[in-house]
């Protein structure tokens, strides 16, 4: 099949459109998104095991010669985020059932998400540098409706802020592309990468490179660019911020990574050390943030900030286990994030505040609730067997690998205050005296803790599947290491 | 908001019309030379906001019963579904096909799967807008 490597980015879309023409059914709505998802997982599980058996996989769109039409691209890291994302979505889907309520469900709710999805994966998955920034477009159109959707006062303050910040980033992405299209002539990013190669990567290549840095740095909160952050995800509802916080930082870090890899790999002395101190301060600013509140919503979006650095910092390192490690990270932590805020979300239904003063003894009434958050907070830090923990040691491995020693023990340290950060919101919500809470329905709590149960499974089983995960990252981080593999895939029919 | 200007309101029963005929030309121009489904659909929304200056909203939506996100919907199912015709030919997406035709009338016409895909970009345009156009103006 030509064009299997397109299947995620069609199904959500075509999803979106019909959701589009009854807009009041709600069962209707659930049942046919539900069914969309289930076809977009198994497509891109397809995706997955045929890029492992095949190798990457190309396509340009019209049947155009490879440099001059738009090429979609499915490497093994891009089916495997896409991948992710699917299975995200879904599960957040039915965790929307019972939390989202109906007035959201019969204004286009569904459909806004599918078309956020498709924009997704198929930033993910595309090889067109313009491309790209049409699809960061179709994401970010569907994430404005998302975070106004519903209309409180505190969305309509925050969406004004975002929408104006993201424009002002998406005309600095047009004006770089433009740049970069009249030194090097061609959009295609593996066709950038050949010529970029060859002429060697001038002062002016290397200013487009930061331009793109702070471009998607700007989308991926790194710092100083995350300022936007904190209070514009806490003003939607829970599932929206799941869907923002597991997937929208990402496809930032996602196009950074592509940026210094492929792109521009040609310059690790400015580029890749400027991503590095950048890195550093990102996580250094997510964990004041992340101590600073006693606010659940607050202290996990921190943890977001916090994570891109980690990430980041093992990009910059541009060795083998440096980059292996910023893909297993990569991963971990988009599952992490979703599995956490589900989790908050069902303790802001149970408490009625994310107040973490005015709640507490949660442990005896709702201990499901309680040793799932112990599981997804131990995985978030890093304690082995679980998630969190190979990717950083990979990564702070690269860092020792590459001298970078104060980085990688900066690294290490931030791992104590991110666990730190969330075992305070369990000794403050689970343990101590039982504070009268506003309750909630069994119904809507067993709603809203199953899918965020699986999640959280999801995440232990990655942790506890580490080895045989390994060829697929392996392979991932081989071709981010090596960007002539990726030209040859793209550039060779 | 009632409008009851006699002369814009006599004009404008000619003038959408001709605005209406040439949104059609263009949309057929544009394969070939400027024009196309968006300046189309852009020119075809403009004559339907001449027709709510001149008349009312009510009026309109009395003419012209539309759901306007609803052909927003089968414009991106036209778009998505000539783009995706490719996939059952198992050629790259978005490939077109064309060929030459001898139609009566017309003589020896080309005709290109690329027009649908531009209806669909066409009608898009028209339920964007006017779906912006009205839900600014409804609030009265």
């Amino acid at each position: 099949m030509t064009n299997l490597l397109l299947f995620p980015v069609l199904i959500p879309f075509l999803t979106a459109m019909i959701l589009l023409f009854f807009p009041k059914k709600i069962t209707a709505q659930r049942t046919v998104t539900v069914a969309g998802m289930t076809l977009a997982v198994i497509a891109s599980a397809v995706l997955v095991s045929v890029v492992l058996r095949d190798g990457i996989q190309a396509v340009t769109l019209g049947s155009w010669p490879a440099p001059f039409g738009i090429t979609m691209v499915s490497d093994p890291l891009s089916a495997v985020l896409v991948l992710t994302s699917n299975l995200i979505t879904l599960a957040i889907v039915f965790y929307s059932f019972r939390s989202i309520g109906e007035s959201r469900e019969k204004h286009l709710y569904y459909s806004a998400m599918m078309f956020m999805l498709a924009g997704v994966n198929g930033a993910f998955t595309t090889g067109d540098i313009f491309n790209m920034f049409v699809f960061f477009e179709v994401l970010l159109m569907a994430s404005y409706v998302l975070i106004v959707l519903g209309g409180e006062k505190r969305q309509l303050r925050e969406s004004i802020k975002y929408i104006l910040v993201n424009i002002v980033s998406s005309a600095l992405f047009v004006t770089t592309v433009a740049m970069l299209y009249s030194v090097t002539g061609t959009l295609n990013m593996a066709d950038i990468s050949a010529k970029v190669s060859e002429i060697g990567q001038s002062g002016i290549l290397t200013v487009i490179a930061v331009m793109l840095i702070l471009v998607f740095g700007l989308k991926g909160a790194i710092f100083p660019l995350y300022f936007w952050l904190p209070s514009s995800y806490a003003a939607p509802p829970v599932p929206v911020l799941a869907l923002f916080g597991a997937l929208l930082t990402k496809v930032g870090v996602y196009a950074i990574m592509r940026t210094v890899t492929l792109l521009f790999p040609h310059d690790p002395g400015f580029t890749h050390e400027l991503l590095m101190i950048l890195a550093v301060l990102t996580v250094v600013a997510g964990c004041i943030g992340a101590l600073a509140y006693y606010d659940l919503k607050q202290i996990v979006i921190y943890n977001i900030v916090i994570a891109v650095g980690v990430i980041l910092f093992g990009v910059a390192q541009t060795n083998m286990a440096g980059l292996e490690g910023a893909v297993f990270y990569l991963i971990h932590d988009m599952l992490i994030k979703a599995g956490l805020f589900m989790l908050i979300g069902v303790i802001i239904a149970i408490t009625g505040t994310s107040n973490l003063r005015e709640m507490g003894g949660l442990m005896k009434t709702y201990p499901g609730l309680a040793w799932t958050w112990l599981i997804a907070a131990f995985g978030l830090a890093g304690i082995p067997p679980l998630s969190g923990f190979f990717g950083k040691l990979l990564i702070v491995q690269g860092a020792f690998e590459a001298d970078n020693l104060w980085g990688g023990i900066i690294i290490l340290a931030s791992s104590l205050i991110v666990l730190l950060s969330v075992i305070r919101i369990f000794i403050h919500a689970f343990w101590g005296e039982p504070k009268p809470v506003k309750g909630t329905s069994a119904g809507v709590y067993r709603g809203l803790l199953i899918p965020a149960v699986i999640v959280t499974a999801l995440t232990v089983m990655y942790g506890v599947g580490t080895e045989w995960l390994r060829p697929l990252m392996w392979n991932a981080a081989e071709i981010l290491h090596q960007p002539s593999m990726y030209i040859d895939a793209v550039l060779k029919e | 908001m009632k409008n009851s200007d006699v002369i814009i309101q006599t004009a404008t029963k000619v003038v959408f019309f001709i605005i209406f005929l040439f949104a059609i030309h263009i949309f057929f121009a544009g394969h070939y030379t400027p024009g196309g489904g968006f300046v189309g659909g852009l020119l075809t929304a403009s004559a339907l906001v001449l027709l709510l200056l001149a008349f009312d909203i009510r009026t309109v939506s009395k003419a012209l019963p539309f759901n306007y996100t609803v052909i927003i919907g089968i414009g991106l199912i036209l778009a998505l579904g000539t783009a995706s015709a490719s996939i059952l030919f198992d050629v790259p997406f978005f490939t077109h096909a064309y060929d030459y035709f001898d139609l009566p009338l017309f003589g020896k016409t080309s005709l290109h799967s690329a027009m649908l895909f531009d209806l669909g970009v066409y009608l898009v345009v028209v339920g964007a807008t006017m779906n912006i156009i009205l839900s600014i103006g409804s609030d009265d």
